[in-house]
C-alpha cells in the first residue's frame, strides 16, 4: 500500500515551527516509515506531485505569494493544520497590522534611522511578491481543519498530533503539551 | 463656560468633602464648569482627593458622558439603537449632519455644537429620540431636526426647544419635558390605589425581621432581570455582620427597550422612596442611594424635590415617623452613560467613584457592597412593589399573578406595534395575549427582555410571561415581518461590543468576533460551518465571561440560531473548495499595488 503523503510550508513564519518538527529527533525515522514527504522545505520539493493527506502550515499570510501557496495547499491536502501562533493568529509579523502599509515600508526603506538607501525608493521588483495590507491568519484565507498552538508547538505536540491522525485515533494531548504560560 | 481655574476645581472637591468616593460627582461638576475635564483639572482633583492621577483619568475615560477633550457647549446625542433605526434614524441623522455641516462624532467649526450617537435612552415608545445636553427631544422628524439646529444657533438653550410638555409629571415645573408616559394599562400594584405612607407606617409597626418575612411571604422577586427573591436578599444583607448597611436602588435602566422605570420615577417617585425607606428599616441601613442613569438627569430636580418634601414630612431623616432609632436618608448618585453600570457590582464601583468595572463575586453585595458594607441592591420596580406589599398585605400580593410568580409586571413595549408604551400586567398571561393588547398581532419576532434576553418567534408566542418561562426585566421589542432579523442581531452585538467594560477576553474579543461573523453571514459569504462557529463561540462567551453582560451578550445570536435557524441556513453557501469567501485578495493587495505602481502578478 502506498504511504500517505505530508506536505509542509513556511509562510510568514520564522521556520521555528519546522525546527520544532525536526526536534522529534530519531522519531523522524519512524515518521518516514509512516509517510512520504511531498512539497516541503524538508525535502526541497517545490511543487505538489499529487494529493496529500496532511498539510502543515507555519506562518500566516503576509504577501500574495503566501496566499497562493496556502490556496495550493488547500487544493492538494485533505487535512490542513495551522501550526504555531503565526499561522493561527498572525503572530509577531501581525505587529504591523495596526500600521498602514505605506508607513511601514517608508519607515523600513526610507526614513528609518539606520536605513542606507541612496535611491530613496521603496524596492519594487516584479520578483518581490506584493505585501498584503495586513497579516492574515491562515483560517481567514482558507478553511483550516486543525490548530496546533504554541510558539512553536513542542515537538511532542506535533508528534502526537501527526501519529494520531495517521493511525485514525483520537488525539491525546496532555495538559503540559498545550499549556503556554 | 469658564476658562480653567484651579480654585473652581478645589471648591468643587471641597463641596464633596474631598471624599475620594465622590469622584463621579466631582468630575461631573468639573465638566459642567469647563465643558470637559481638562488635564490640569485631573491633577488638581487627584491632589484634593488624595489619589493617583491615573484614577481620575481612568474614570473620565470610562464613561461615555465624560470627556477629556473639549466638545461643544451643546452636545446632541441621537439614539441610534434598533428601534430608532427602524423609525427613521438615518433620515434624521442626515438632517442634523446637513444642518450642522458635520458628521457624527464631530463638533461644528465654531466649536459650539457636537453631534454624537448613543444607545437606547429609554424613549423607545416615542422614537426617534435624542438628548440635547440634559433635555430630551422625542418623535423627531427631519423638520424637527432643522428647527432644533436653528433654535440652538439662535438662542443656544436646549430647554427652549421644548414647545409642548408631556402628560402627568412630565409637565411638572421641575421636569418640563416633552416626554410622554404612555401608560396603557394600570394594574393593582405600581399603578394601583393606595394611601401614601401607609406601607411605611405598617412596616414601622412591625419588627424588621417581620417586614422581611412579609416580603418573603409575598414571593416578590427582583424586577431588574435576574429575578432573585427579594426577601432572601434582604435576609442575607441583614444577617451580614456590620454596623453600616446600604440600600441601593438601581435606576440605571440601560437595557435597550426598557423604559418602565422612567415612568415610575416620573409618576411614582414617592412609592419608590417609601419602598427604599422600608428596605432601609428592614435590613438596618442608615442610608440609601438612588443610582440614576445620566440620560434621566432631567428628572433629578424633581426627584431631589420629592426627597426634600419627604424630609420635611419626617419621612426621611432622624426618627422617621417618630420611630426612635430609625434614622435614614437617601441621596441620588448620577451615572455617566455606561450600560454596564446597571450590573449591581459595577453600579457599586461607579457609586464609589471608580470606573464601572464589575467586581469579583463572592463576596456578594449583600455581604460586602458599597464601601465594603452589606448592601441590598434592588430595581426601582421591586422597591415599589415592597411599598404595596406592606400597605396591602403579603397575602393580597401573593394571590396575584401566576402560580410560580406573584404580582404584576411593568412591560415597556416598542417597535412594530400599534400601541407602544408601558403596561402593568399580571404575571401569567401569554406573550400572545400581551401582543394583542399592544396591537402587535402580526409580529414576526419579539425580543423579550432586551438584547440580553431572547428573540422568540410565533411558535413561542403561547409561552407564559413569568420567571419560570419567559422572564423579562420589562423590555418587549416587536419586529414585524418586514424586518431583517439578522440586522437586528448585528445591531445588538454592536451594542455589546460598545458596552463591554473590556475586563475579560471572552466578552471583549468574543463579541467582536460574533458581530463580525454575523456580518459575514449577512453578506452571504459563509458556508454552513459558520453555524457551528457561532454556536461554539457564543457558548464560550456565555460560559467564560466574568459578569452578567458577557454571560448574556451572545443571546441575540444563540436565541435566533435556536428560534430562527432558517434565516441563517438560507444565507449559507456550500464551499467544497475550502477557500474563504470572506477573503478578498484584490482588496488585500490594493495598497501594495499602489505603492509599487504595478498589478499583482499572482492574482
Ligand atoms: C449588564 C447588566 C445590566 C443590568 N442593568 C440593570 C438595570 O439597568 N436595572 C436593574 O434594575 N438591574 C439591572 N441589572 C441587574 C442587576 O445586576 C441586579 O440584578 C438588580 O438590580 C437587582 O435588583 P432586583 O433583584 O430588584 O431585580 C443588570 C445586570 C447586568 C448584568
Ligand atoms: S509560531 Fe513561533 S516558531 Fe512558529 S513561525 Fe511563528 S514565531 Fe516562529
Ligand atoms: S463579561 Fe464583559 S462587561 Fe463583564 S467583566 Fe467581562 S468584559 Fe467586563
Ligand atoms: S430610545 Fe432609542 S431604542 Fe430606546
Amino acid at each position: 500500500m502506498q504511504k500517505p503523503k505530508i506536505a509542509t510550508a513556511s509562510l510568514a513564519g520564522c521556520f521555528g515551527c519546522h525546527m520544532s518538527l525536526l526536534d522529534i529527533d530519531d522519531r523522524i525515522l519512524k515518521l518516514i516509515d509512516l509517510v512520504d514527504f511531498d512539497k516541503s522545505p524538508v525535502d526541497d520539493i517545490k511543487e505538489f506531485t499529487g494529493r496529500c493527506l496532511v498539510g502543515l502550515i507555519e506562518g500566516g499570510c503576509c504577501n500574495e505569494e503566501n496566499v497562493r501557496v496556502l490556496q495550493e495547499f488547500r487544493k492538494h491536502c485533505d487535512i490542513l493544520i495551522s501550526v504555531g501562533d503565526c499561522a493561527i493568529d498572525g503572530g509577531l509579523p501581525a505587529l504591523r497590522n495596526g500600521i498602514p502599509l505605506k508607513e511601514c515600508l517608508t519607515e523600513a526603506y526610507i526614513t528609518g534611522p539606520t536605513v542606507y538607501n541612496p535611491s530613496g525608493k521603496i524596492p519594487s521588483d516584479s520578483e518581490i511578491p506584493l505585501l498584503l495590507d495586513r497579516i492574515y491568519p491562515c483560517h481567514e484565507v482558507v478553511k483550516i481543519d486543525y490548530y496546533l498552538p504554541g510558539c512553536p508547538p513542542p515537538a511532542d505536540t506535533l508528534w502526537q498530533a501527526l501519529t494520531a491522525l495517521l493511525s485514525g485515533k483520537p488525539i491525546d494531548l496532555p495538559y503540559e503539551l498545550i499549556k503556554y504560560d | 463656560m469658564t476658562a480653567y481655574n484651579e480654585t473652581i476645581v478645589k471648591d468643587i472637591c471641597r463641596r464633596f468633602g474631598n471624599e475620594r468616593s465622590r469622584m463621579m460627582d466631582v468630575v461631573k461638576e468639573v465638566q459642567t464648569s469647563f465643558g470637559h475635564v481638562p488635564n490640569e483639572a485631573m491633577d488638581a482633583i487627584a491632589r484634593a482627593l488624595s489619589c493617583p492621577r491615573v484614577e481620575v483619568q481612568s474614570l473620565v475615560s470610562f464613561y461615555a458622558f465624560l470627556t477629556e477633550r473639549p466638545k461643544g457647549n451643546i452636545i446632541i446625542r441621537l439614539c441610534d439603537d434598533v428601534i430608532d433605526r427602524m423609525q427613521g434614524f438615518d433620515r434624521i441623522a442626515d438632517a442634523f449632519k446637513e444642518e450642522l455641516g458635520i458628521g457624527i462624532g464631530e463638533t461644528t467649526t465654531d466649536g459650539k455644537i457636537t453631534l454624537e450617537a448613543t444607545p437606547c435612552i429609554g424613549m423607545c415608545d416615542q422614537a426617534p429620540a435624542a438628548l440635547i445636553n440634559d433635555v430630551i427631544v422625542t418623535n423627531l422628524t427631519k423638520d424637527a431636526a432643522r428647527e432644533i439646529v436653528a433654535g440652538l444657533r439662535e438662542h443656544g438653550d436646549p430647554q427652549r426647544l421644548v414647545k409642548r410638555l408631556g402628560d402627568g409629571n412630565n409637565a411638572h415645573e421641575l421636569v418640563r419635558a416633552m416626554v410622554v408616559n404612555n401608560v396603557r394599562r394600570k394594574g393593582d400594584v405600581i399603578f394601583g390605589e393606595g394611601k401614601p405612607s401607609d406601607g411605611l407606617k405598617n412596616a414601622l409597626a412591625m419588627s424588621p425581621v417581620e417586614v422581611i418575612r412579609a416580603v418573603k411571604t409575598s414571593r416578590l422577586r427582583g424586577r431588574g432581570g435576574a429575578g432573585f427573591p427579594t426577601g432572601i436578599k434582604w435576609e442575607f444583607t441583614r444577617a451580614a455582620k456590620d454596623e453600616t448597611r446600604y440600600v441601593i436602588c438601581n435606576a440605571d435602566e440601560g437595557e435597550p427597550g426598557t423604559f418602565k422605570d422612567r415612568v415610575i420615577l416620573t409618576e411614582k417617585a414617592d412609592l419608590l422612596f417609601e419602598g427604599m425607606t422600608i428596605a432601609g428599616y428592614a435590613i438596618g441601613a442608615q442610608a440609601g442611594i438612588l443610582y440614576l442613569r445620566a440620560e434621566y438627569v432631567y428628572l433629578r430636580p424633581y426627584l431631589e424635590h420629592a426627597l426634600a418634601e419627604r424630609r420635611k414630612s419626617g419621612l426621611l431623616g432622624n426618627k422617621i415617623l417618630g420611630h426612635a432609632g430609625f434614622n435614614y436618608d437617601i441621596r441620588i448618585q448620577m451615572g455617566a452613560g455606561a450600560y454596564i453600570c446597571g450590573e449591581e457590582t459595577s453600579l457599586i464601583s461607579s457609586a464609589e467613584g471608580f470606573r464601572g468595572d464589575p467586581k469579583t463575586r463572592p463576596p456578594f453585595p449583600a455581604q460586602k457592597g458599597y464601601m465594603g458594607h452589606p448592601s441590598a441592591v434592588n430595581n426601582v420596580e421591586t422597591l415599589c412593589c415592597v411599598t404595596r406589599i406592606l400597605e396591602r398585605g403579603a397575602g393580597w400580593y401573593a394571590q396575584m399573578g401566576s402560580n410560580g410568580t406573584s404580582g404584576t409586571k411593568l412591560l415597556s413595549v416598542s417597535g412594530d406595534c400599534k400601541i407602544p408604551g408601558v403596561y402593568e400586567i399580571p404575571f401569567g398571561i401569554t406573550l400572545k395575549e400581551f401582543l394583542a393588547m399592544a396591537g402587535a398581532e402580526d409580529a414576526a419576532a419579539v425580543q423579550v427582555g432586551g438584547p440580553s434576553g431572547q428573540m422568540v418567534g410565533p411558535a413561542e408566542f403561547n409561552r407564559i410571561i413569568c420567571y419560570d418561562d419567559l422572564a423579562t426585566g420589562g423590555a418587549i421589542m416587536v419586529f414585524g415581518p418586514q424586518r431583517d432579523l439578522l440586522w437586528v442581531v448585528s445591531r445588538f452585538m454592536e451594542f455589546f461590543v460598545e458596552e463591554s467594560c473590556g475586563y475579560c477576553t471572552p466578552c471583549r474579543v468574543g463579541n467582536v468576533l460574533l458581530r463580525r461573523k454575523i456580518e459575514e453571514v449577512r453578506a452571504g459569504k459563509c458556508d454552513p460551518a459558520a453555524i457551528a462557529y457561532l454556536e461554539d463561540l457564543g457558548q464560550t462567551v456565555k460560559i467564560a465571561s466574568r459578569c452578567g453582560l458577557g454571560q448574556t451578550s451572545a443571546n441575540p445570536v444563540l436565541t435566533t440560531l435556536k428560534n430562527f435557524r432558517p434565516l441563517y441556513t438560507a444565507r449559507m453557501k456550500e464551499n467544497e473548495a475550502g477557500m474563504q469567501m470572506t477573503f478578498d485578495i484584490s482588496a488585500a493587495v490594493r495598497d501594495a499595488e499602489i505603492i509599487a505602481g504595478r498589478k499583482s502578478a499572482n492574482f
